[in-house]
């Protein structure tokens, strides 16, 4: 039994290394297949089923999501000025709305198909962008961008960007207004009422 | 007819150019006319919700996707001239000569550019306009400019613009009917591509119209770089 735990843990550690270890190119075209092929199964996300989209974010997308490297791009300068329970708050927020929109796209899927293009990158970089490109009957193509960079867990997204428009960036003029504002409670405010109409939505269509 | 078309455009372009000039931007604000962009963003909204995205959800049902594939690759053959030209004016005559060679193969291979043969072939479509012409040689993209009907612009791009409409081959064509139904057919096209991003925008947008703006505001300038801009010191 004894003997058999060893291994157990062993096997484990080893598949945890493999998922560290993995080059970011692999990681981003792995877990794409992964997410699409279940989609592509499943009729209640493709019927708009926004929660069960969710739920599979959660298990296998947002594992590989850097939210604090995320929203603080998005915040931009006054990220130093917030209190360390204030930036949790953002974090959280700016996740949950990262993630509601991330499932939405998901229920939008149609079969379109994704072309990874090859990264150039050499042993030591530690900051990549892994470039795809989807395609879709009736429609032209639209490049998607994955910036990763290397933590102590492994490579982490911490930017998308859909036609060239990164989905972090492009909240730095209006959070900034917030800010300017109403301060940054003011801004963790608006995350909050915004966050929470969708949810409204989400229960009332169930 | 076209003589007022054309004197149209000239004073469209000349105002344009006073615009440029009179909102050369105050460093930090890139949309000092907010006040009106956000009626024209409104009444755009409107005239969406109303016509646009309604006949844009018929035609998107009517048509198969084959259908759509074709139209869309019969207006992306036609701009392939001028994307040719202004990859000529930016000064990468390969691109420029790749440009024509698609438009070559897919007017005759590619049955007029239903098909789009080139790209299979391996010649890359490109993606260029006066606007990005313009940027490349250095002019200040102005300040932001919501436009009725055409939606986001920028004063540069604007300018750009009424130079893409007065080269375009199918805007000078003669027969009005045959014109203003090939301007509707693109513009219905178009809107259908963009269908899917309605939701997502509005789940992600705190504010429509400034994540509408901003977004513009980023594309345009990684297509001014061909896609891959200078990292912004402001965003490390």
């Amino acid at each position: 039994m004894k003997h058999f735990l060893a291994v157990l843990f062993g096997l484990v550690a080893t598949l945890g290394a493999a998922a560290q270890g993995l080059a970011p190119d692999a990681l981003v075209k792995g877990v794409t297949n992964d997410v699409l092929e279940i989609v592509r199964k499943d009729k209640d996300i493709q019927a708009g089923n926004t929660r069960k989209a969710v739920e599979l974010a959660e298990a296998k997308v947002l594992p590989h999501f850097d939210f604090a490297h995320m929203t603080r791009l998005a915040v931009g300068k006054a990220w130093r000025q917030a209190s360390p329970a204030q930036q949790q708050a953002l974090t959280d927020e700016f996740r949950t709305l990262l993630v509601r929109t991330y499932s939405k796209a998901l229920t939008e899927y149609r079969n379109q198909t994704i072309d990874f293009k090859p990264v150039k990158m050499q042993p030591a970089d530690t900051d990549v962008v892994v470039r795809t490109l989807v395609q879709q009957p009736g429609s032209k193509p639209v490049e998607i961008d994955y910036s990763l960079d290397k933590t102590d867990q492994g490579w982490k997204v911490y930017d998308i960007a859909v036609a060239a428009v990164s989905l972090v960036t492009n909240y730095r003029s209006s959070f900034a207004q917030e800010i300017s504002a109403g301060g940054i409670d003011g801004l963790i405010g608006t995350l909050r009422t915004k966050n929470g109409s969708s949810e409204a939505a989400v229960a009332r269509k169930q | 007819m076209r003589c007022y078309v054309k004197s149209t455009v000239l004073a469209l372009a000349l105002g344009m150019a006073m615009l440029l000039g009179g909102c050369a931007t105050t460093a930090g604000n890139k949309d000092p006319m907010e006040g009106f962009n956000r009626t024209m963003f409104a009444f755009n909204e409107g005239l969406d919700a109303a016509i646009i995205r309604p006949v844009a959800k018929g035609y998107e049902f009517v048509a198969p996707a084959f259908v759509r594939t074709a139209v869309t690759n019969f207006f992306s053959n036609v701009a392939d001239v001028f994307i040719a030209v202004n990859n000529l004016l930016q000064g990468k005559p390969v691109e420029a000569a790749s440009d024509a060679g698609r438009f070559l193969v897919n007017s005759t291979v590619g049955i007029f550019g239903l098909l789009d043969v080139a790209t299979e072939w391996g010649l890359e479509k490109h993606d260029e306009d006066f606007g990005q012409t313009f940027g490349r040689w250095g002019m200040d993209t102005g300040a932001y400019l919501f436009l009725p009907v055409f939606g986001p612009r920028d004063v540069r791009d604007g300018i750009g613009l009424v130079f893409d409409i007065a080269a375009d081959p199918l805007v000078n064509i003669n027969d009005m009917s045959v014109r203003n139904s090939l301007a509707a057919l693109y513009i219905i096209n178009n809107r259908a591509m963009l269908l899917p991003a309605d939701k997502i925008i509005d789940e992600a947008a705190l504010d429509k119209y400034s994540y509408l703006r901003d977004a513009y505001l980023q594309r345009r300038r990684s297509l001014v770089f061909d896609g891959r801009p200078p990292k912004d010191p402001e965003f490390e």
